[in-house]
């Protein structure tokens, strides 16, 4: 049984489309992350789920119920919002049990949830402070809480660490992970950061114009997406793009040949013609890996950002700009001729005109 | 000029220095030096020019041997009570019905807080009409056919304080529900959410976690009602002028009466120094308690 089944969800604010026809079926316990720029209707997605937006067509089932016209309270959900969204004049413990002793529970039971919640979060040492008192991350931490004493199936998060300064995410990211696999619930987490959805995930589903643009595995999302909007959205500096003609089994661009005979085309889409042609900064070989490229080419220098980890060069081939991610310790200068190396394997051909992976 | 000495502390920031001297003057000479003027001659029995001839507590005593003066302060602790709950309570109201995303909310705002663009003399004379017994409601109660109607506030020496208060309410509730209906804006929209995911009714949302978020607009409101209570005037005046007989008295109009009419200007400085005595006895221990003492955590 899936955990939640989103079926044909519409929703409209007067005769704006937010969410179109939208279908998303989340497993028991799976992590899944919306993904996607500002604007693209996975807060709303997500309010939806929780309840927090009535849609305007289709249906939510949360274990097995359909829950499209339940409140929010009932659908077995927690939530942990951007803002922390903490009641300010109550204390940590009043704030993880506020809920609870307003569901008329038992106090022994109300103790023993926070408690747990503390200690699985490390939070006990805050219980009696005021969130005036904490820090982004211990806010955060006690919203958290707040949703884990629940006790629910779902846990919802939206946007949770982006008030966060880089650091204080990056450790909070991995707790969320070790909680999640602590705690093994379904988990709905949105963001606009690539590196929490890729660590995060099991599979992310990536939106754009409220509609799912590709939903996989990050794995399957950085190596093969399925769009040209998924292709250039994933991956920091995004994918290069070359485009040209597909003819008898090689690409060309300008002076540029590149055969495909070991790239995985899609069943039914191998075809000649107009196509684009995506490679990473990454999957363009230099020094030693070039050994494994069928295929070489000379490029000019542009300019060189170095990044300590990596060198990044700015390029161009056919008349086309690129990016090449090189070894930090290569010592390269503007000008300098480099020869780079391309493995079909690790590329992506698009149709242009319909955008999608061929 | 040598640049490398410390240049003369006086002539720092000169043009805010100068700004500022006309309003340091106005608060030192018409706050500071009138209300220690009043005092002082509060102790003397100047009659229609002040004079400085001390007659000691003579005039408190007076003051508050006078029934005119303590019907005033009673009416005036009937009026403040009941404004200040009433005033809060229907503001709060209102900005919170205001507030839950409802149609046409512009124009209620309008509606609502347009008696304050009106004066206390129009509120008062309207009020007056409303409640006269034979053109105002009870009136046309009867008129309906309801021949024992009774509801003639401004004539009842018992209740013409509430007649007072009703005016005084229907002009003054608009504007805190201004004032409550921003401070419910600046409330984050997630709390909403949150208290909606853990199940927590509206109305236990707003006791419970809106009111006290809201604390300082609270003290705001406050304090703009006090002050308004303790100016109370005008509306008594194009309302009853005191009467019927000196049933509605308050302080303020005891003070202008034996200032300006009865021409004894000691008396009337005795009254608005209790007055003042009266509000740094409610304010002090209150700014004590909100500035002082305890480290807010």
């Amino acid at each position: 049984m899936n955990s939640v089944e989103i079926k044909n969800l519409d929703l409209s604010f007067g005769s704006v489309k937010v969410l179109q026809n939208l279908n998303l079926d989340i497993g028991q316990g799976e992590f899944i992350v919306l993904l996607g720029s500002s604007g693209c209707g996975k807060s709303t997605l997500l309010n939806c789920i929780a309840g927090l937006l009535d849609v305007t067509g289709g249906q939510i089932h949360i274990n097995g119920k359909n829950v499209t016209w339940a409140e929010p309270s009932e659908r077995g959900i927690g939530m942990v919002f951007q803002s922390y969204a903490l009641y300010p004049q109550m204390t940590v413990e009043k704030n993880l049990s506020f809920g609870l002793r307003n569901a008329k529970m038992p106090k022994d039971e109300i103790d023993a949830r926070v408690a747990r919640a503390a200690e699985i979060l490390q939070i006990q040492p805050l219980l009696n402070r005021k969130p005036g008192a904490l820090s982004g991350g211990q806010r955060q931490r006690v919203a958290i809480g707040r949703a884990l004493v629940r006790d629910v199936d779902v846990f919802l998060f939206d946007e949770p660490l982006s008030n966060l300064d880089a650091k204080l995410r990056a450790d909070l990211r991995v707790e969320i992970k070790r909680l999640h696999g602590q705690l093994q619930n379904t988990m709905i987490y949105v963001t606009h950061d690539q590196i929490e959805a890729m660590t995060l995930a099991d599979r992310i589903a990536i939106m754009k114009g409220g509609k799912i643009m590709q939903l996989g595995s990050p794995h399957e999302i950085y190596n093969r997406p399925q769009n040209l909007y998924v292709a250039d959205f994933i991956g920091s500096p995004s994918m290069n793009f070359i485009k040209g003609d597909l003819s008898g089994g090689t690409f060309r661009a300008g002076d540029m040949v590149i055969p495909v005979d070991g790239y995985d085309f899609a069943e039914g889409t191998k075809r000649e013609g107009a196509a684009i042609f995506g490679v990473r900064p990454e999957h363009i070989a230099t020094g030693d890996a070039l050994a494994s490229a069928p295929i070489r080419t000379q490029v000019t220098v542009d300019l060189v950002e170095p990044m300590g980890a990596d060198t990044l060069i700015y390029s161009s081939i056919a008349g086309t700009p690129v990016h090449i991610r090189m070894d930090g310790q290569a010592v390269v200068r503007k000008g300098d001729t480099v020869e780079i190396g391309i493995n079909p394997k690790d590329a992506s051909l698009f149709d242009p005109d319909s955008e999608l992976r061929l | 000029m040598d640049a490398s000495r410390r240049p003369n502390q006086l002539f720092r920031n000169l043009n805010a220095k100068l700004a500022s001297i006309p309003m340091i003057v106005t608060a030192l000479v018409v706050f500071v030096g009138g209300t220690t003027w009043t005092v002082v001659h509060s102790f003397t029995n100047s009659r229609l020019l002040p004079k400085l001839n001390f007659v000691g507590l003579d005039q408190y005593e007076r003051l508050w041997s006078s029934s005119r003066w303590m019907i005033s302060i009673e009416n005036l602790a009937i009026y403040g009570a009941c404004s200040m709950i009433l005033s809060l309570l229907i503001g709060f109201t209102l900005a919170a019905l205001l507030d839950r995303k409802i149609r046409f909310e512009g124009a209620f705002r309008t509606i609502f807080l347009y008696p304050f663009a009106l004066s206390f003399v129009v509120t008062g004379l309207a009020w007056q009409w409303i409640l006269n017994p034979d053109f105002g409601i009870q009136g046309v109660v009867r008129d309906w056919g309801w021949e024992g109607f009774v509801f003639d506030p401004l004539n009842n020496p018992d209740i013409v304080i509430f007649g007072i208060l009703i005016a005084g309410i229907w002009q003054g509730s608009g504007f805190i529900m201004v004032i409550m209906l921003a401070g419910l804006r600046g409330i984050d929209e997630d709390i909403w959410k949150a208290t909606r995911v853990e199940g927590i009714p509206a109305w236990k949302t707003y006791i419970q976690v809106i009111i006290p978020m809201m604390r300082p607009v609270f003290v705001t409101a406050l304090v703009l009602i006090a002050s308004g209570i303790i100016k109370l005037y005008d509306l008594v005046v194009a309302q009853t002028n005191g009467g019927p007989g000196l049933s509605s008295e308050v302080p303020a109009k005891y003070v202008i009466e034996y200032m300006f009419r009865a021409q004894n200007l000691a008396q009337g400085f005795a009254a608005s120094t209790m007055m003042l005595v009266s509000v740094i006895i409610i304010l002090v221990p209150w700014a004590y308690l909100e500035f002082g003492g305890k480290k807010r955590g």
